[in-house]
């Protein structure tokens, strides 16, 4: 545990759809060189909450934020802040796979490209090559970057996304629920690419998947019904949860 | 007995038959405890269709082949002795014969089928006695027959919705029957134009004008490359060059960017300029477009700017067709899973980036099948160009020069005064059947590729 | 957690080159960004300006045809005094009461009365040449209405010729508006009854849209008589019954190609098969309602089909398993819930029925037809054909005319079309 200020900090938040309120008065705090799990049964909000990090619940007409979430200090939701610029610094990997309907290449090169991160054509392809190779895909498709990206297996794809993620060098991964749609042997691959990752990127995951938060994640966080019920060590929480309700949860009494 | 009062007494007779199996039906269900498979009405319902279907049936079968049994028995009256051999002539004479028999007609214009109209009534009168009572009596029958079949065990309600299911049935197969309809009577007209027109002539010619046949060489003047053309230049090229990117972006605004309380509104709002019938939109391109599009050329140093031409046309069709292209690219891009937007917006693309880099490029082949369609329709369209274009065929590239099209020229030259086979008519059916053939391989092209693209995504 | 779960799996790739992380605030990257934003509102700009241009295009189509053609139901009449107890004509108030009053005027030289009178008015300005050819015909209405003018003076309001009602409305030549402004204290305006109530005319002042109105209305009951039964039942067919098979795709692909035919191959079909192989009369509405019917049945097959595909299995699942016949499923709840689906449909494809030209052109419905049909086998015209005749009639009178109907047909086509919207707001269902 270092005492490095947190990457991102929430304090207070609410979200509401419309009139019906998905988020209670949530305050968390995410650490750099920590993964972070939300964990809950489904419906409790852990994914809106998670959406709302790097603004993404903006594109839902009737999604409303307030309170306050940092990025290194700065406030996301203020109105200097660039919605362009703070995604491309909090990636996020979704829970079915959505490689756009481009090449291999040009998936990872989009980001870069809308960016204008690259220099070069060398530059892009160095970029696209280092990407790939962090998301433990690169010995997989070296030889058909042309091939489109649709065309892989679905962990593949999901690698792919992850690798398009990191292609603009964001300072936070999110990451909803991103083995959901994937069979056993997929879902280690990317367990082991977290592992991987962790450090260089602040990683947040969402999952409903307990043993999966036990393996991958440093810190977990519980949210019931919109509330977040316990954060803490994820050791602590699983083998020593404080509240009744963690405790039912980790135990399988409902969820 | 008019036709009419016929169908009435038949239906009566039904309704009769009805209502007495339905009653006969609900005594036997009352007096014995058992389930049966049918409701009284279904026995009902069975004695109707008895009585109804081989009268009627009858009737239709009579109504095609009547007036020949008529005509026969006409030409063997004494006063048909002195008609002329079969042809035209004889044929109108006894057109006008039947006319004055049925009390229709201004006079006779030809004294022998005045002396021929009352054996043509005669005729008339006997044979429809004879369908009357032929009618009635196979209503009475069959109704007759059915009846006796509702019994206690009768499965009535299974022949009911046997006949249901081959109305069905055959309601469906009317498409097949119009599908050949259109195929035969286009390609048989067409046959007997290329007994006198050669194909090659025909398909390669490069003039076009039908005032003028030369009948020793009818197909030096009928060759229909300038019309293709003008159809391509109309129909593909302006009218798109007007309908995709207003369609295109019309889509896009109201599927991306308006709210949806506006798209609830402007939606409807643009699919009446679908709505409006194409006369409208040939009076107005006659009226108001193509004079200005002429202003227009002379203002930019054309010299020969036509009130007809083929710009005022194409906007015009354009136009019309935004609604189209606008609909069918709306459906190609919400096909395109929200995934892939969301994946662009968290990788920080604006909605252009990703509607230009991500949305677009997935729904394109939707969109081009829907622009496929989009063209098909244009150069099917036929009042815009009756009325704003000109009817002088040539080959050119200046969109203010005037144009025609393979619907206009149809129309020109099925409306004169021409004989039904003459080589001008039938050149109409030729055109018809190139029109049909390339509309019908632009439609399937463009629902084979929306087929693949709509399965891609599902 | 470093060991490998998976057998096979690759531990690490090996480090790559580490690249130092973006930084968002240097000058460059904020220009970009902000090139970024501008395209993205050029872009939106665009998108709007598309959505307008064409929401503008119609409104200017629909405005234009307002102003030239709102003219087109007045017209103008001119305070003709009359005397016809002078005129001779022979016919007393007496024989005007009871049935026999038309025959008694008929030969009573009635038409020359009016324009002698009229001569006798204004003399200078071209006396009987100022009267519309209906004049003496409004003269007559008011005489059977009025015996009594038959023995004493009186002035009548009668409808004046076509060139100078357009004066009097603001266009024509400027002799013929000078005309006007001399007649202009005996000038009036009222509604032009004969355009609503008569048929077609070659002085455009008494030509109407009866006729045509009254042969659309014919030729729509026989489309749909025959469209809208064929078509649900083909589309309860191939949505519920019809096994999947080689005939049932070559019925679909029938029915979806017909739908995207051009609509004058049908009028050619119509052509050679009614008129040419059947000998059914030419330019009557049961022709050309059979022509639309085939026209308009793919349309409300597809409708249909979208109406019938949209009703839950769970509710045929539901009727099966209470021992319904497959007839009895469909009769009883599928049919009555997918039927303003079809509704919706088989309006559309009405309304785009009646505003069909091409084809009924090709069947011979061009002619000029001055007496409303009466029966299915009548020669008839129909509104939009009517429109086109009257575009290309030389005498500017028609023009006004010719919006005039454009109107009258466009009330008709929206009030159909709103009916659908309508029909389908109300009673779509999300299931």
């Amino acid at each position: 545990m270092s005492n490095a200020p947190p990457k991102m900090t929430a304090s207070g938040v609410d979200v509401f759809y419309g009139a019906k309120q998905a988020i209670r008065n949530v305050s968390i705090d995410v650490r750099q060189e920590d993964v972070t799990a939300f964990i809950g049964p489904s419906g409790c909000g852990k994914s809106t909450f998670l959406r709302t990090l790097n603004r993404m619940n903006d594109t839902i007409p009737g999604a409303r934020v307030s309170g306050e979430i940092r990025l290194d200090g700065e406030d996301v939701y203020a109105k200097a802040m660039d919605v362009v610029q703070l995604r491309a610094r909090v990636g996020m990997v979704f829970q079915k796979p959505n490689p756009f309907p481009k090449s291999i290449f040009e998936n990872v090169a989009y980001g870069p490209r809308i960016h204008g991160l690259a220099r070069s054509k060398a530059d892009l392809a160095q970029i696209v090559e280092r990407s790939l190779t962090r998301a433990g895909l690169w010995n997989e498709v070296k030889d058909r970057l042309g091939d489109s990206g649709t065309a892989l297996s679905g962990g593949q794809q999901q690698r792919l996304c992850i690798a398009r993620a990191i292609a603009v060098d964001p300072e936070v991964i999110l990451m909803d629920e991103p083995c959901s749609a994937l069979d056993p042997v997929a879902t280690a691959r990317i367990e082991e690419l977290i592992h991987d990752l962790r450090g260089r990127y602040a990683i947040v995951i969402v999952t409903h998947n307990m043993q999966q938060a036990a393996r991958v994640s440093q810190r977990t966080a519980f949210f019931h019904l919109g509330q977040l019920v316990e954060y803490g060590d994820t050791s602590d929480i699983f083998t020593n949860p404080r509240e009744e309700r963690t405790k039912d949860y980790i135990t399988g009494r409902y969820g | 007995m008019s036709p009419l009062a016929l169908a009435f007494v038949i239906c009566a007779l039904a309704l009769i038959g009805w209502v007495t199996a339905r009653a006969r039906a609900a005594r036997f269900r009352r007096a014995t405890a058992r389930r049966f498979s049918s409701l009284p009405q279904h026995h009902g319902w069975f004695v109707a269709m008895g009585t109804l279907l081989p009268a009627l049936l009858f009737l239709v079968i009579w109504h095609l082949t009547s007036p020949a049994l008529v005509t026969e028995a006409v030409l063997a009256t004494p006063g048909a002795a002195t008609l002329p051999p079969p042809g035209l002539d004889r044929a109108a004479i006894l057109a006008e014969a039947r006319n004055l028999a049925a009390g229709r007609g201004y006079g006779a214009f030809h004294p022998l089928s005045e002396r021929l109209a009352p054996a043509y009534a005669a005729a008339q009168a006997r044979y429809d006695w004879i369908a009357t009572s032929a009618a009635l009596l196979l209503a009475f029958a069959g109704g007759a027959l059915s009846f006796l079949r509702v019994r206690p065990g009768f499965s009535a309600r299974t022949h009911v919705e046997r006949v249901i299911m081959g109305a069905l049935l055959g309601a469906s197969l009317i498409a097949i029957v119009t599908t050949i309809g259109i195929v035969v009577s286009l390609l048989l007209e067409s046959a007997r134009f290329f007994r006198v027109v050669p194909i090659t002539d025909f398909l390669l010619g490069t003039h076009w004008s039908p005032q003028v046949i030369d009948p020793r060489d009818p197909g030096a003047t009928l060759g229909a490359v300038p019309l293709f053309w003008g159809t391509f230049f109309v129909g593909a090229i302006i009218a798109m060059a007007v309908a995709i990117p207003f369609g295109l972006m019309s889509a896009i605004y109201l599927t991306q960017y308006a709210r949806p309380a506006t798209r609830r509104w402007v939606k409807p709002l643009l699919e009446i300029l679908a709505g409006v019938p194409t006369v409208v939109y040939g009076y107005f391109a006659a009226l108001t477009v193509a004079p200005a599009v002429r202003d227009l050329g002379v203002a930019l140093g054309v010299s020969w700017a036509s009130s007809e031409s083929a710009l005022a046309a194409g906007a015009v069709m354009g136009v019309m067709i935004i609604p189209f292209v606008s609909s069918m690219a709306d459906d190609s891009l919400s096909a395109v899973p929200a995934s892939m937007r969301d994946g662009s917006l968290a990788m920080g693309a604006t909605s252009s980036e990703t509607i230009r880099k991500v949305l677009v490029p997935a729904a394109l082949p939707g969109v081009v099948g829907g622009v496929l369609l989009a063209v098909s329709r244009a150069i099917g369209e036929t009042m815009i160009v009756v009325m704003a274009a000109s009817g002088v065929a040539t080959l050119t590239l200046n969109p203010f020069a005037s144009t025609t099209t393979v619907t206009k020229q149809i129309v020109d030259l099925l409306t004169g005064e021409a004989a039904f086979d003459s080589a001008k008519t039938l050149a109409a059916f030729a055109l018809g059947l190139t029109l049909f053939v390339i509309t019908l391989l632009l439609n399937v092209v463009a629902l084979i590729v929306v087929r693949r693209y709509r399965e891609a995504y599902e | 957690m470093s060991d490998s779960l998976v057998p096979g799996a690759p531990v690490s790739a090996a480090a790559p080159a580490e690249r130092r992380p973006t930084d968002w605030r240097t000058a460059a990257m904020e220009r970009r960004v902000r090139q970024r934003y501008a395209a993205e509102r050029r872009f939106r700009l665009l998108g709007l300006a598309a959505v307008v241009a064409s929401a503008a295009f119609l409104l200017f189509l629909l405005a234009s045809m307002v102003a030239r053609g709102a003219g087109g139901f007045v017209e103008t009449r001119i305070a003709l005094p009359i005397d016809l107890a002078r005129a001779g004509l022979g016919v007393t108030p007496a024989q005007l009461r009871g049935p026999r009053a038309d025959l008694a005027l008929a030969g009573a030289g009635l038409e020359a009365a009016v324009d002698s009178a009229a001569a006798g008015a204004f003399p200078r300005s071209g006396g009987p040449a100022l009267l519309s050819d209906a004049a003496w015909l409004r003269v007559r209405e008011a005489v059977k209405r009025d015996p009594s003018l038959l023995v004493r003076r009186a002035t009548i309001d009668v409808p004046v010729v076509s060139r100078l009602d357009i004066a009097f409305k603001g266009g024509g030549t400027r002799a013929d508006r000078a005309v006007a402004r001399s007649l202009a204290p005996r000038l009036s305006r009222g509604l032009n009854l004969d355009f609503l109530a008569g048929a077609d005319s070659t002085d455009p002042t008494r030509a109407g849209i009866w006729g045509a109105l009254k042969g659309s209305l014919l030729t729509m009951v026989v489309t749909l008589l025959l469209a809208f039964p064929i078509g649900v039942l083909s589309a309860l067919y191939l949505e519920e019954y019809a096994p999947r098979n080689r005939w049932t795709d070559l019925i679909e692909v029938s029915i979806n190609n017909l739908a995207a035919v051009p609509s004058i191959i049908f009028g050619l079909l119509g052509l050679a098969v009614f008129l040419g192989t059947f000998h059914m009369p030419r330019s009557a509405a049961v022709v050309g309602g059979l022509t639309l019917a085939l026209m308009t049945t793919p349309v409300i097959v597809i409708a249909a089909r979208h109406a019938i595909g949209a009703v839950p299995p769970s509710i045929r699942d539901a009727a099966r398993a209470l021992g319904a016949s497959p007839v009895q499923v469909v009769f009883h709840h599928v049919l009555p819930l997918a039927l303003p689906g079809i509704l919706t449909g088989t309006i559309i494809g009405m309304a785009r029925a009646l505003g069909e030209t091409a084809p009924l052109l090709m069947i011979g419905m061009r002619a000029f037809i001055a007496a409303p049909p009466e029966r299915l086998t009548d020669p008839a015209t129909v509104l939009p054909v009517q429109i086109f005749l009257w575009s290309d009639d030389v005498q500017t009178g028609f023009i006004e005319k010719t919006s005039a109907a454009i109107i009258v047909l466009l009330v008709f086509l929206l009030a159909m079309n709103g009916l659908a919207i309508y029909l389908r707001n109300r009673f779509e269902t999300r299931w």
